[in-house]
């Protein structure tokens, strides 16, 4: 008798080495989709959603691409999860993780070809892989104490980041704005801080970090145009028409005069909370919601400058930088803390104006404002800027730093062969495919620079048998260089993400055995 | 298909619509059953011991989960047959009682089925096969308390419960570090356990996950954390020695339950309204203040001015806390939740030693923590790891060592794993088998040999020779009277589990080996299948 059906009509079911041979096609697949992405000559791709209007995204971040792809291979989903994760803890770093999965995956392939069972594999990159770990602890450079070299160290890694990215050409530039940006928050991890306004038009290189803070509105009209020694007040309440809130008050009326009275009302009270505002003896105001014309009109005339409809990020960077807090009462006007600036004024940015608040008193918060020629430019621009935010504001908070250029890979690589020929068993063999896509990542990146891998990986190598070597690849000339002299550094955090979570993730996949893929859900089809 | 017929021949209907339906009766009916019943302990059967694999599943949303745990695959898997639905029902019921070995259970009735099918064959009778499978079970479950061992454990020797922890996550991904979470779901159980009366309230363990960081990361919390942030950025992050007003109502103005409608037709009234609004919110905070909180945690959401008001007189506030969250907050800070505001006194206040905020990685993800709580019987385990899957499977896997924890403080008897518990119950039953005249006793001597075949998959799936290995182990077992050889899985040297520190708990094996076997009689009792026919 035919074995019986015991799963759903649409559902399938894919066993051992099928299964096995499902997720490291598609891992690998992934892999190779943004492999050539890697490194500072690695390529960009070109998204289109399938979305109205097709918009058109230019990126070689690992994490935006693999977002943005529909997969249905569950073990492709692991490998954009890892990049997800990666990109939510450290910022920079989404390719690498991906690729070394990928080639971690590839390895293992080959190792089950050989008659190798998977847990043996595993236990095998698990060694590895911890020993692979100490050998970069071994190694990192730690800069705390040092102040200033420690910001050499970030301006370093804030290159490197760069220099994968369209912004390479001006990384010098950029990386000191980042720098300068990450140094202001002073060991916060809160990147929401740093305000990052896109304005097309100008080239890259006229990008700049304000040390005061720009908010992208416009000054109501016929109010002050610039105000010194400002005290402003950060509100987040109704300046429209100030509700009853209580529960089922409406008004009723019933004739003409009546409704002219309550509108007199209404206007008394708005024109009584502006005095109370105005009451705080502050010279510019600035709501989270709406302003409407009435009290607007009673702001200019008592000459103060009335910002509305900041958005909430704006408010709160406005509160971090101007050391006011965020009111919704007036009532106690003496204990409110009002925000200070020296000077407030409307600046023009290409075509649009924006207010500027400069000689601010905390420094907690502020603005890069980035230039360039196309929209496509500045996004891309904004999430090369954002990876090196994040990297840099991680290395603040773990200073360890590493050198770059597959330096990293050949270290670790070096130990890991090292343990392979002491470990007795099968688990060797398990040991050098991992030290194998160890060396993958530093070929890959001198493949994407369109360079001999072969040979330079060869010569590495052989300069890594030496010890306390700096040599790496120095994508530029072409050849192997010193790291250290060419001023490479990669921070240590995001080198020891990209290794462990790229080792889980291959163990994970390599664990499973069987794909059990439900019947999809039906959806009612409303078209 | 015709059941019945009249003397012409007609036939009689008897089930409505009986054209439609398709119909299994007698032998054929058991055999269905029986291997659909085995389809489904096939898929586990990889699964089982430390070097079982894992199965990805798919669901029908797309989403991806990579388990080894037994309920988990069935109940994901979608089952569509009876008798499937049957074995998910199973492994379901010991993961409520038990919380671990769901997937030997379901091996253990596959096996079951296994040899029923061969004694169909043969033409023994499916009760007689059922009672003698009952008798079987009943003396693997007396032998097995015969060599169960009681071992002593306080709350200042917690070895031997860390080490049976370890022996259930070693089957999982995260056995890398089974040691730590061995020793944090120990240390979360007897946190929480009622030593005197031998119980312990799972609920007040709360397992929460974030992805990020690795998996040394995790950590035991004695209080709880809460996946929300201050109400107001510019609230206080730290709190010490927090009194904590718990609250259900909103900072909003009233809405009674009643229709009403509040009629403006003055300016005074909307002048009046005006006030008593104002006041209303000020009460609202004058109160919490007056009695003395330090902290404000609200189920619902604030109204901007009461937000302000709550910053202003420095009152620091948590808006929309989830209704089990705010229970296990008032159980671990022992405070009320307070319904009304008239209601808030200075005893209903909860207090905490610290409340502090914790922001995560490069997004604006933070989590409030709660510690030293007044009653530190309420606890978090919050587990980081690489990525998602990884983190529900860690969320499951710790599941499993809390209630293995669990029943160890109930029933502090344990049995040796690695397959020695069921090798020796197979003897004690294989010799048992003689003493029963009758059929029975071939049913019986094929329950013996079901027990023997969770070991054989255990050595199968551990890469080692499965038949070999088991009569080994077999004879050594009856050689030196010794109940605790089971399969070297893990490669160690030695097939003693004692000297290996593998432990299940006694009434996890019991309930196992009592389960399949009421399942099984269950399935071998049905003769007739009665379902519609495809459409």
């Amino acid at each position: 008798m035919a074995i019986e059906k015991i799963l759903k009509d649409d559902a399938s079911e894919e066993k051992g080495e099928r299964a096995r041979m499902a997720s490291f096609v598609g891992a690998i697949a992934i892999t190779d989709l943004v492999k050539t992405t890697l490194g500072p000559k690695g390529m960009d791709k070109i998204l289109q959603s399938t979305g109205r209007g097709h918009e058109v995204t230019v990126t070689n971040d690992g994490a935006t691409i693999l977002k943005s792809l529909h997969i249905d291979n569950p073990a492709a989903k692991v490998l954009i999860d890892i990049s997800k994760v990666q990109d939510d803890e450290v910022g920079d770093g989404t390719t690498s993780v991906v690729v070394l999965a990928g080639e971690l995956l590839r390895e293992a392939e080959k190792l089950v070809a050989a008659k190798i069972h998977p847990m043996t594999i595993i236990s095998g990159y698990r060694m590895a892989a911890e020993c692979a770990r100490n050998a970069l602890l071994q190694r990192v450079v730690d800069n705390k104490e040092n102040a200033e070299k420690f910001k050499s160290d970030l301006m370093k890694i804030a290159m490197t980041t760069l220099s994968s990215k369209i912004l390479s050409q001006d990384k010098e530039h950029f990386a000191q704005l980042a720098v300068d940006a990450v140094m202001r928050l002073k060991g916060s991890t809160n990147l929401e801080a740093i305000q990052i306004i896109k304005k097309p038009g100008g080239s890259l290189k006229d990008s700049f970090l304000d040390e005061g803070f720009i908010l992208d509105k416009k000054i109501g009209l016929g109010q002050p145009k610039r105000i010194e020694n400002a005290k402003i007040l950060v509100a987040n309440t109704a300046m429209d028409t100030d509700k009853v809130k209580i529960y089922g008050a409406r008004v009723r009326v019933d004739s003409m005069s009546k409704v002219a009275e309550i509108e007199g009302a209404e206007k008394e009270k708005m024109r009584e909370k502006v005095k109370k505002i105005l009451g705080h003896g502050i010279n510019c105001f600035v709501n989270r919601q709406l302003i409407y014309n009435f009290p607007e009109e009673l702001f200019a005339d008592a000459g103060i400058l009335a910002i509305e409809h900041a958005d909430f990020d704006g408010i709160e960077r406005l509160a971090l930088v101007t050391g006011g807090e965020i009111a919704s009462t007036f009532d106690n006007p003496e204990s409110v803390k009002l925000g200070h600036c020296k000077l407030i004024e409307e600046i023009m940015i290409g075509e649009d104006k924006l207010i500027h608040f400069s000689g601010v008193e905390m420094g907690q918060a502020c603005t890069i404002v980035l230039r360039g020629a196309s929209h496509h430019v500045l996004d891309e621009a904004e999430r090369s800027l954002h990876d090196a935010l994040c990297v840099l504001s991680q290395t603040v908070n773990d200073t360890r730093v590493l050198l770059g250029g597959g330096w990293p890979e050949m270290v670790m690589a070096k130990e890991v062969d090292e343990l392979a020929r002491k470990t007795p068993g099968k688990k060797s063999h398990a040991i050098e495919a991992f030290s194998r896509a160890l060396v993958a990542i530093p070929t890959i990146i001198a493949d994407n620079a369109g360079l001999d891998s072969a040979d330079l990986v060869a010569k590495l190598r052989a300069e890594h048998h030496k010890e306390g070597c700096n040599a790496g690849i120095d994508v530029i000339s072409g050849s192997v260089g010193d790291m250290a002299e060419l001023g490479i550094s990669e921070a240590f955090k995001v080198k020891q993400a990209v290794l462990l979570s790229a080792t889980e993730a291959a163990e994970m996949i390599l664990r499973v055995d069987e794909i059990i893929t439900c019947a999809p859900r039906k959806r009612e089809d409303r078209m | 298909m015709a059941l019945a017929f009249d003397e012409y021949g007609r036939p009689f209907i008897i089930l409505k619509e009986q054209e439609q339906k398709t119909r299994l009766r007698g032998i054929e009916a058991q055999k269905a059953n029986i291997s659909a019943g085995k389809a489904v302990a096939r898929i586990l059967r990889t699964s089982l011991g430390p070097k079982g694999m894992d199965k990805m599943l798919q669901s029908p949303d797309g989403d991806v989960t990579i388990t080894n745990d037994g309920a988990t695959i069935l109940e994901q898997m979608d089952v569509d047959n009876q008798i499937a639905k049957l074995m998910v029902e199973l492994s379901r019921s010991q993961d409520y009682e038990i919380g671990d070995g769901t997937t030997g259970v379901v091996v253990m009735a596959g096996a079951l089925l296994e040899q029923a099918e061969r004694l169909l064959e043969r033409g023994i009778h499916p009760i007689r096969i059922a009672e003698g499978y009952e008798m079987a079970s009943r003396i693997a479950v007396e032998h097995l308390d015969h060599i169960a061992q009681k071992f002593d454990f306080g709350p200042t020797n917690i070895e031997p419960l860390v080490q049976t922890c370890m022996t259930t996550l070693s089957s999982k991904i995260v056995n890398r570090c089974k040691r730590p979470l061995a020793e944090i779901a120990v240390k979360a159980v007897l946190s929480v356990a009622d030593l005197e009366r031998k119980d312990v309230n799972l609920d007040l363990i709360k397992v929460e996950g974030k992805v990020g960081g690795k998996l040394e990361d995790t950590e035991l919390v004695y209080g709880i954390t809460v996946d929300k942030d201050m109400s107001h950025p510019q609230m206080p992050k730290k709190i010490d020695d927090a009194k904590i007003a718990i609250l259900t109502c909103p900072f909003e103005p009233p809405k009674p339950k009643t229709k009403h409608k509040v009629d403006i037709d003055t300016v005074e009234k909307f002048q009046t309204l005006r006030q008593q609004e104002q006041k209303y919110f000020d009460d609202m905070v004058q109160k919490c203040k007056d009695v003395g909180a330090t902290l404000v945690i609200c189920q619902w959401g604030f109204d901007d001015e009461a937000n302000h008001l709550l910053m202003h007189r420095n009152l620091p506030a948590v808006r929309w806390v989830g209704g089990v969250e705010l229970e296990l907050i008032a159980i671990a800070t022992g405070g009320r939740i307070v319904p009304r505001f008239q209601e808030l006194t200075p005893e209903k206040l909860g207090r905490a030693g610290l409340v502090r905020e914790k922001s995560f990685g490069t997004t604006k993800d933070k989590m409030l923590y709660i510690e030293h709580c007044a009653n530190s019987r309420a606890v978090t385990i919050f587990i980081r790891g690489g990525n998602k899957m990884m983190i529900e499977e860690t969320k499951r896997s710790i599941h499993d060592a809390l209630c293995v924890a669990r029943n160890l403080i109930r029933n502090n008897s344990i049995v040796y794993g690695g397959g020695s518990a069921e090798i020796s119950c197979s003897i004690a039953v294989e010799a048992a088998a003689d003493k029963y005249p009758g059929v029975e006793q071939y049913a019986i001597r094929a329950f013996a040999d079901a027990l023997d075949s969770v070991s054989i998959a255990l050595a199968e799936n551990s890469g080692l020779q499965p038949i070999e290995t088991l009569s080994a182990v077999k004879s050594q077992q009856i050689k030196e009277n010794n109940p605790h050889f089971g399969i070297d899985c893990n490669d160690v040297g030695t097939n003693d589990m004692r000297e290996q520190n593998v432990f299940e708990t006694l009434i996890g094996k019991q309930q196992q080996i009592l389960l399949a076997t009421q399942v099984v009689k269950m399935i071998l009792k049905i003769d007739d299948v009665i379902s519609p026919s495809d459409f």
